[in-house]
C-alpha cells in the first residue's frame, strides 16, 4: 500500500503521446489488405493444384509474384501490429516485452521466407 | 499478466434464502450478491422473495422494499430513483443497469443482481469507484480558455451547441467503463468509455481553447487506443448513449491533426 493520490494514480506517468501513427498505419493496411487478399486469392487459387513446372511459369509473370510478395508484406505488417496491440491487452511486465520482441522476429522472419520463396520462383 | 480466475477471497459461497412474504400470491424471486468487508466470509448469494402486488414497478422500488421489511443489511446506493443521479448502477439480469429506470418486467425469472463488474466491492452491491472518478477529473471536464471571460458569458452557435447532444447527458453512472472488457483487463491505464466521451464532450465545445492539449493528453495507446470498439458501453448505456462513437471521433481527430 502506497500512499499515492487518487489523481496520481489515474494520471500514471502521463501520455505516451503516440498511438496516433500505429492507429493509422493499422487502417493503411487493412485497405491495403481489402484489395490485396482478394487478388492474391485469385491469382494463388488459379495456380493451386498446377505441376512445379506450371507454378514456376506461373509465378515467373510479374503480376501473380508481386501480388503475392505485397500481400506477404503487408499481411505481416499488419500482423506485426495487430498483435502488439493483443499483448499489450493481454501481457503486462517483463513477459510483455518479451512477448513482443518474439512476436516481432516471427513476424519479419515469415515475411522474409514468404518473399524469399516468391522471389526464388519468380527470378 | 490477465487473471482469468478469481481470488480465493472472492469465490462465491452460497447465502441465505429468506423467507416468502406470508400470504403473497405474486412472488418473484431475487438473487442478490452480497459481501461483509467485516465479517471476513467470502461473497455469498442471497435469496428474497418480493410481493410484486405490493411492490412499485422497478427494481429499485423491489430493493427498497427488501432492504425495508425483509433484511435491513443490503447495502446499495440510491438517491434520485429517476436516472439522473445515476447512484444505483448495478448488474441487474446480466447487464450493467439503473435500478431506478429498469422495470421488474422486463426480466424473465429470477431477478439476479450483482455490483457493476471487475471493480473493488465495498459492501453487497457498493462497487469502489474512486480510480473511475479520478480518471474523469484526470481529462479536466470543465471550460479550459486562454481568452479572458467575456463580460456576459462565451458564446455558442445553435450547431456548435447541438454538437453535444448525446455527450452532455452521461450522468457517470459508470455502467459503460465497468462493461468494457478492455476496462476490465486494464482499467489502470485505459480511460474507459465514460471519461473518454466526457473528453470529447469538451475537445468538441466549440467555446474550448484547450483542444490541442486535450489531444496531447490522450494520444496514448493505453489512455484512448485500448478501445477495440467492442461497443459494449453503447450497448449497456441507461442513457441510450454511444461513448464507442466518441472514441471513434477522438480517433478520427487524432488521424486529422497528423496525417
Amino acid at each position: 500500500m502506497s500512499y499515492l493520490t487518487d489523481r496520481k494514480r489515474a494520471t500514471g506517468l502521463g501520455s505516451a503521446k503516440s498511438g496516433a501513427a500505429h492507429h493509422w498505419s493499422m487502417t493503411i493496411s487493412s485497405v491495403a489488405l481489402l484489395v490485396l487478399i482478394p487478388l492474391f486469392v485469385f491469382t494463388f487459387g488459379s495456380a493451386l493444384g498446377g505441376t512445379y513446372e506450371e507454378i514456376l511459369a506461373y509465378y515467373s509473370r510479374p503480376f501473380p509474384a508481386i501480388v503475392a510478395v505485397l500481400t506477404i508484406a503487408v499481411t505481416f505488417k499488419h500482423f506485426n501490429g495487430g498483435v502488439q496491440t493483443l499483448i499489450e491487452d493481454y501481457v503486462h511486465g517483463m513477459a510483455q516485452k518479451v512477448s513482443m520482441i518474439v512476436m516481432t522476429c516471427i513476424s519479419y522472419g515469415a515475411a522474409a521466407v514468404g518473399i524469399f520463396a516468391i522471389a526464388k520462383l519468380a527470378l | 499478466m490477465v487473471q482469468l480466475t478469481l481470488p480465493k477471497n472472492s469465490r462465491m459461497t452460497s447465502g441465505k434464502t429468506w423467507p416468502k412474504p406470508a400470504n403473497a400470491k405474486n412472488l418473484k424471486e431475487f438473487h442478490i450478491y452480497r459481501w461483509n468487508p467485516d465479517d471476513g466470509k467470502n461473497p455469498s448469494v442471497d435469496t428474497y422473495f418480493v410481493d410484486l402486488d405490493d411492490c412499485g414497478p422497478m427494481i429499485l422500488d423491489a430493493i427498497i422494499k427488501i432492504k425495508n421489511e425483509i433484511d435491513p443489511t443490503l447495502t446499495f446506493r440510491r438517491s434520485c430513483r429517476e436516472g439522473i443521479c445515476g447512484s444505483c448502477a448495478m448488474n441487474i439480469d446480466g447487464i450493467n443497469t439503473l435500478a431506478c429506470t429498469y422495470g421488474m418486467a422486463e426480466v424473465k425469472g429470477v431477478v439476479k443482481i450483482y455490483p457493476l463488474p471487475h471493480m473493488p466491492v465495498i459492501k453487497d452491491l457498493i462497487p469502489d469507484l474512486t480510480h473511475f472518478y479520478a480518471q474523469h477529473a484526470s481529462i479536466k471536464p470543465w471550460l479550459e480558455t486562454e481568452t479572458p471571460a467575456p463580460v456576459k458569458e462565451w458564446k455558442q452557435s445553435v450547431d456548435d451547441r447541438s454538437k453535444l447532444d448525446g455527450l452532455y447527458e452521461c450522468i457517470m453512472c459508470a455502467c459503460c467503463s465497468t462493461s468494457c472488457p478492455s476496462y476490465w483487463w486494464n482499467g489502470d491505464r485505459y480511460l474507459g468509455p465514460a471519461a473518454l466521451l466526457h473528453a470529447y464532450r469538451w475537445i468538441i465545445d466549440s467555446r474550448d481553447e484547450g483542444t490541442g492539449e486535450r489531444l496531447d493528453e490522450l494520444e496514448d495507446p493505453f489512455k484512448l487506443y485500448r478501445c477495440h470498439t467492442i461497443m459494449n458501453c453503447a450497448k449497456t448505456c441507461p442513457k441510450g448513449l454511444n461513448p464507442a462513437l466518441a472514441i471513434s471521433q477522438i480517433k478520427k481527430l487524432m488521424v486529422e491533426r497528423t496525417v
